[in-house]
């Protein structure tokens, strides 16, 4: 079966915005020198990272699934990723 | 103890199964208990592949298959190889498994807002949408938490927040995992007509099968593929090892859909309608990234202390968070009795969970890890299996010969040699 892009596939998952703040905040330069960028943007099943047009590192953050992947794979400095405030995020309706 | 008068005799944070089942535990036995979520409900924030195995479950809920929101008993297991264009497999099925309730498929938001209603209802104070920031920590010792602007104390911390184990992890109190320890798990929920689901798999009235899929449905990565039957949809997804996935530059959404495309996968799902897309971190380290459990003031529980199993047939985890769960209460509720809450008052928790099957379990597959990093389990073994069966099925009119001298044809022909394999062999017997 072939299931429809990740923004689509995302669009029928629950997700409560924090309007105010992003939980996810990048530093470029590190990204770049460590090669976590390439990393960040190939393991995260949400798509949340891509390259903008300037070759920086966009975050989609609304789109998070909060699984932690990328701050696994990516260089200790690199990224800032904590859990989004209570009652944001993701809300699974089935899990 | 000297200082501000405790809030709560203990503090769990994370209702996920080892959360919910301490807080339900430690109630039962009478001690004030706040059960902290970060989700806007019990269970929203929480995801696996969706196989319990309840016997654990069962010792504290003994009605738990009756009462509890589970989806099928699976009482058929298939394992198989899939190659690119072919596949290999094994079939079990057992009337036992199924009267014995061994095992269930559930969906965790449905699951842990049940648990959580347990708790409430065994007088637990359980506080959704609420994060909690920080450990606090006084005088080296762990004395309650901070969450958002708010300090709550007790006289004991329990950890159950969780693999990515933020609370332990920023405290000092817990390494950062190396990748190859850790794997992404990317899951859909596919809806079917009910009809359509059992003719397909085979199932009937609560009966569900599990299958746990290795090879070219990962793309060769370590790790694998799995589908599970719910009462109306399938939970399908990849389980992914970091450092393979990283290392080979592969994008995990897209070995994603090339399960969902193989042809042994495809037919079963045609037609289905996504209901959630979801993903998790899993802890596949075994027994080596366990680590210290108990600190002064802490203890560390279910994912959050790495208990996970994966023996290559049967992967574990929500079953070791109940385990953990109950000989995590048991030494905080003997510590609480002693007045001594330090890591030393608290080390009942490690020796009951050393004792109980889950250290037991964890000992017997300590080598499982590094077995299960042999790449040639995902990409060799699946084609020689069914190279041989292929010689085996494929009559074109050559003369014929026996197994065994087609088997070592092909493994000849293979690249892998006889010797490779019996060093593997031995290891996969020794491991698993």
């Amino acid at each position: 079966m072939k299931l429809p892009p990740i923004p689509e596939r995302l669009a029928g998952n629950r997700f409560v915005l924090d309007e105010d703040q992003s939980h996810i905040v990048v530093d470029q330069e590190r990204l770049r020198a460590t090669g976590s960028d390439e990393r960040i943007i190939a393991c995260c099943p949400a798509q949340v990272y891509s390259r903008a047009a300037d070759g920086t590192i966009a975050v989609e953050y609304a789109a998070c699934l909060e699984c932690g992947t990328c701050l696994a794979v990516a260089a200790p400095g690199s990224l800032t990723w904590r859990y989004p405030r209570g009652g944001h995020g993701v809300q699974f309706r089935d899990g | 103890m000297s200082g501000p008068e405790p809030d709560f005799d203990v503090i769990v944070v994370g209702a996920g199964v080892a959360g919910c089942v301490t807080a339900y535990e430690l109630a039962g036995r009478g001690l004030s208990v706040a059960l902290i979520e970060r989700g806007e409900t019990p269970g929203s924030k929480n995801l696996s592949g969706g196989v319990l195995y309840c016997r654990a479950m069962q010792e504290v809920f003994p009605d738990f298959l009756t009462e509890a929101p589970v989806e099928r008993i699976i009482d058929r297991n298939r394992v198989c190889f899939l190659n690119p264009t072919s596949w290999v497999g094994l079939d079990y099925g057992d009337e036992r498994l199924h009267q014995a309730g061994t095992a269930v498929t559930v969906l965790r938001a449905h699951l842990d807002a049940w648990l959580a209603g347990q708790c409430e209802d065994a007088g637990v104070m359980v506080m959704p949408g609420v994060r909690v920031d920080a450990l606090l920590v006084e005088d080296g010792a762990v004395r309650g938490v901070r969450a958002e602007d708010d300090v709550l104390r007790a006289r004991v911390v329990v950890a159950a927040d969780g693999v990515n184990s933020f609370l332990a992890r920023d405290a000092g109190l817990r390494d950062r995992p190396p990748q190859r320890h850790l794997a992404v798990g990317v899951k859909a929920l596919v809806r079917l007509p009910r009809e359509t689901l059992e003719e397909r798999f085979g199932v009937a009235g609560d009966h569900g099968v599990a299958m746990a899929l290795v090879g070219d449905c990962t793309q060769g990565i370590g790790g694998g593929g799995f589908l599970y039957t719910n009462r109306d949809s399938v939970s399908v997804g990849v389980v992914l090892r970091l450092d393979d996935l990283t290392g080979k530059r592969a994008t995990a959404a897209d070995v994603f859909d090339h399960l969902l495309d193989h042809p042994f996968v495809a037919p079963l799902l045609a037609g289905g309608e996504l209901v959630e897309y979801g993903s998790h971190l899993v802890a596949e380290g075994g027994e080596e990234m366990r680590g210290r459990l108990v600190h002064d003031g802490l203890v560390i529980v279910g994912d959050a202390a790495g208990l996970t199993i994966n023996s290559g047939l049967t992967v574990r985890g929500m079953d070791l968070a109940v385990g953990s769960a109950r000989a995590a209460a048991d030494g905080i509720a003997a510590a609480l009795a002693e007045d001594d809450t330090s890591a030393a008052g608290l080390a009942g928790y490690e020796r009951a969970l050393a004792d109980s099957f889950v250290g037991r379990d964890l000992r017997t597959y300590a080598r499982a890890p590094r077995f299960l990093e042999n790449e040639r389990l995902y990409g060799a073994y699946g084609t020689l299996a069914a190279d041989v069966l292929h010689d085996v099925f494929h009559l074109d009119g050559t003369p014929r010969r026996h197994l065994l001298p087609t088997a070592r044809a092909v493994l000849r022909g293979s690249g892998v040699g006889l010797g490779r394999l019996a060093r593997d062999a031995w290891q996969g017997v020794r491991a698993l």
